[in-house]
């Protein structure tokens, strides 16, 4: 009798639901019932509100359970679900869920497929196949093909990838760097999590294709110290992958035999969300506080220890080996305007079907919060919806129809960010959200320049003096808030205080009631 | 207790094995406070001599970064999750409930800002173990649970 293979996922998100618990009482089971089973620790299809979310291999594909809990198992063994039995739980052929059958996965392909540190199941997916054709083509090809993909940082800057990397490529210089920022601080957003945990190896061949674009040998991954399992994964991945020749340098005879080496290393960072800044991030890495740079000299010039760098975002690395797999053309056919290519969306907050739904730019709010997400968790109406971070606008109901494209967002004041979307309830209280974000900014501002340093502070008073203070004062106090958000704006250094007054803006603005206005007093952003 | 003897073997055996790397400051620091739970302030004369640095540049990036502590932790660290994905879902109640609990108890509470869980909030963690959709009565349980282990 064969093995069967069960499937039960190691993504964070499914270990806080319990999967290890799961995991632990299938194994169990199947030994006290004689079942021969191979279990496998996927990672997960993104689906969190099924998690833990448990799959079967049966003829017909494979078969989905979920949510379940290890109180479920035995009943789930007792309808012979190891067969793809029926059960209250069951879910059907995992491919065919509305959910997941909808989207458009590229860069997600493999999510939830796979067994995330094994080299095999990687290959078997496509994996290494864009790295594999990039070391057929010149390096000056590779990057023609990155920059006809359209491919921007998915980051939040959305700056053209080719163009860092044509830069560094074409830099002299003894050492160059990749660096890889994965330090999604953004709350709402764990694309980059699951993608570390995931598929660490799409992950770690990005990186190897823009070395072997720009002639770097060294790299860095700067993962949040909030991730252990994403360091965990891809400490095993870039071991494993070091041991087979996909990295380092073995035999002294490189990459895959290129004879360019690649050495690559994760680096922890240490719960500070301002390193989430290219230049912060460098001078942490470097082993300093991270404060930020001046730019000019831009990284790719000056970047980590004073040399040429490229830095990428996790899902703008993870994002290349399919356009080189699949060719720029490929990729570049979705997507709509100077935004090509999909972006993987996170659905977070108050929502009753949260998880990773990857589609091509074009895809509108309302279709994610509704389509996907399926309204609020608590069953009440969405009053707010935060797009691309604690820096990212609240963005009103007037414009949940438009078109997802960064011109097209940013026009109306939007941010596409990293694409984390955090929904609200009406029981929200915009005021203090716009409260909260100030003073986000004064815990996490670096120091080094004073809108931000000291702007938050401000306000946060401003902002209570408003909700709490005489209402006589109030049109005056908005009016402070109003010059102190345009001096941060347009005189911080980085993006830290240079966004934060767009939560503030966009919820005094489309929300002046939360404020104690009233609604008249309404003004546009 | 951590005696002095180990607290010294152990920086001197973490200095010894990374004082080479490029940027060693970080990763020495995390390795020393994953062993003894904290970055004893009796380390930074010795990180600053192996490093070729003032003790006030490795004392600097200590009190800079918000993971590194200079007091050993009480009990289990207890990190609950307090940024706006997991505000939208109850967590500033979650977090004065956890004030109110943890207060007499043998655990470190402390705010964190996203564990990267936000479709399934409020979560927290529990010495680095995730756990999601984190009710009143789910963090007295946990806290029972780790009353019990102890």
């Amino acid at each position: 009798m064969s093995k069967i293979k069960i499937y039960v996922p190691r993504d964070s998100e499914a270990l806080a639901l319990g999967a290890d618990e799961v995991a632990a009482v299938i194994a169990l089971q199947a030994r006290q019932r004689g079942i021969p089973i191979e279990l496998v620790r996927n990672s997960s299809r993104g689906m969190f509100w099924l998690e833990p979310l448990v799959e079967v291999a049966t003829k017909k594909g494979r078969v989905a359970y979920g949510p379940v809990q290890p109180e479920d198992v035995a009943g789930l063994f007792d309808v012979g679900f190891h067969n793809g039995g029926a059960h209250k739980l069951g879910l059907g052929l995992t491919d065919e869920i509305d959910y997941l059958k909808k989207q458009e996965r590229l860069t997600f392909a493999r999510m939830g497929i796979t067994d995330p540190v094994s080299l095999d199941d990687y290959q078997a997916h496509e994996g290494y196949a864009g790295l594999c054709k990039a070391l057929t083509l010149k390096p000056t090809e590779v990057v023609q093909q990155v920059l006809d993909s359209g491919l921007r940082g998915r980051g939040g800057a959305a700056f053209p990838a080719g163009i860092k990397w044509k830069t560094v490529a074409a830099a002299q210089a003894e050492q160059k760097y990749v660096v890889c920022n994965a330090d999604e601080g953004d709350s709402g957003t764990f694309s980059d999590r699951m993608t570390m945990e995931g598929d660490p190896y799409m992950l770690i061949e990005g990186m190897t294709i823009a070395a072997m674009a720009t002639g770097a040998t060294r790299g860095y991954i700067y993962v949040r110290s909030e991730y252990p399992h994403a360091i965990a994964a891809l400490n095993e991945a870039i071991a494993r992958a070091t041991e087979a020749g996909f990295l380092g340098n073995k035999d002294g005879k490189g990459v895959l035999g290129s004879g360019q080496a690649f050495h690559l290393e994760v680096r922890k960072g240490a719960g500070s969300y301002v390193c989430g800044e290219e230049t912060a991030m460098l001078e942490s890495i470097e082993g300093k506080r991270g404060v930020v740079r001046a730019k000019p000299p831009i990284p790719a010039l000056k970047g980590l220890f004073g040399q040429p760098t490229v830095i990428n975002n996790v899902i703008t690395f993870a994002s290349v080996p399919i356009i080189l797999a699949r060719g720029a053309a490929f990729y570049a056919n979705y997507g709509l305007g100077r935004s090509r290519g999909t972006l993987p969306i996170q659905i977070a907050g108050n929502v009753k079907h949260g998880g990773l739904v990857e589609k091509a730019f074009g895809v509108t709010l309302r279709e994610l919060m509704v389509d996907y997400g399926g309204g609020t968790a608590s069953g009440r109406p969405i009053k707010a919806v935060q797009v691309g971070g604690p820096l990212g606008a609240y963005v009103p109901e007037a414009h949940w129809d438009l078109p997802m494209d960064y011109e097209g967002w940013t026009a109306v004041g939007a941010t596409v960010g990293h694409g984390g979307i955090v929904i609200h309830d009406d029981t929200a209280d915009l005021s203090r959200l716009a409260r909260y974000a100030m003073e986000f900014c004064a815990i996490e501002s670096c120091g080094k320049c004073t809108p931000c340093r000291i702007g938050s502070t401000r306000g946060v008073e401003t902002i209570d003096r408003i909700t709490q203070g005489d209402a006589q004062n109030r049109p005056q106090q908005v009016k402070l808030l109003r010059d102190l958000c345009d001096t941060m704006v347009n005189g911080s250094l980085c993006a830290m205080g240079g966004m934060t007054p767009f939560p503030v803006l966009s919820a005094l603005n489309h929300y002046p009631e939360d404020f104690g206005l009233s609604k008249p007093d309404r003004k546009a952003a | 207790m951590t005696s002095n003897n180990q607290v010294q073997s152990t920086i001197r055996r973490v200095l010894d094995d990374k004082r080479g790397m490029p940027g060693a400051l970080l990763p020495i620091l995390h390795d020393i406070q994953d062993e003894l739970g904290h970055v004893p302030p009796e380390a930074v004369a010795d990180i600053a001599e192996a490093l070729n640095l003032s003790r006030a540049e490795v004392h600097g990036v200590i009190s800079y970064y918000h993971h590194f502590r200079t007091e050993a932790p009480k009990g289990a660290v207890v990190q609950v999750c307090r940024a706006e994905a997991c505000q939208s879902c109850g967590s500033e109640a979650l977090w004065e409930h956890a004030s109110k609990q943890a207060k007499g108890q043998n655990v470190t509470l402390e705010s964190v800002y996203c564990l990267g869980l936000c479709a399934t909030a409020p979560s927290m963690s529990i010495n680095d173990k995730p756990y999601a959709r984190v009710s009143h009565a789910r963090f007295d349980h946990l806290l029972a649970q780790l009353k019990e282990a102890a």
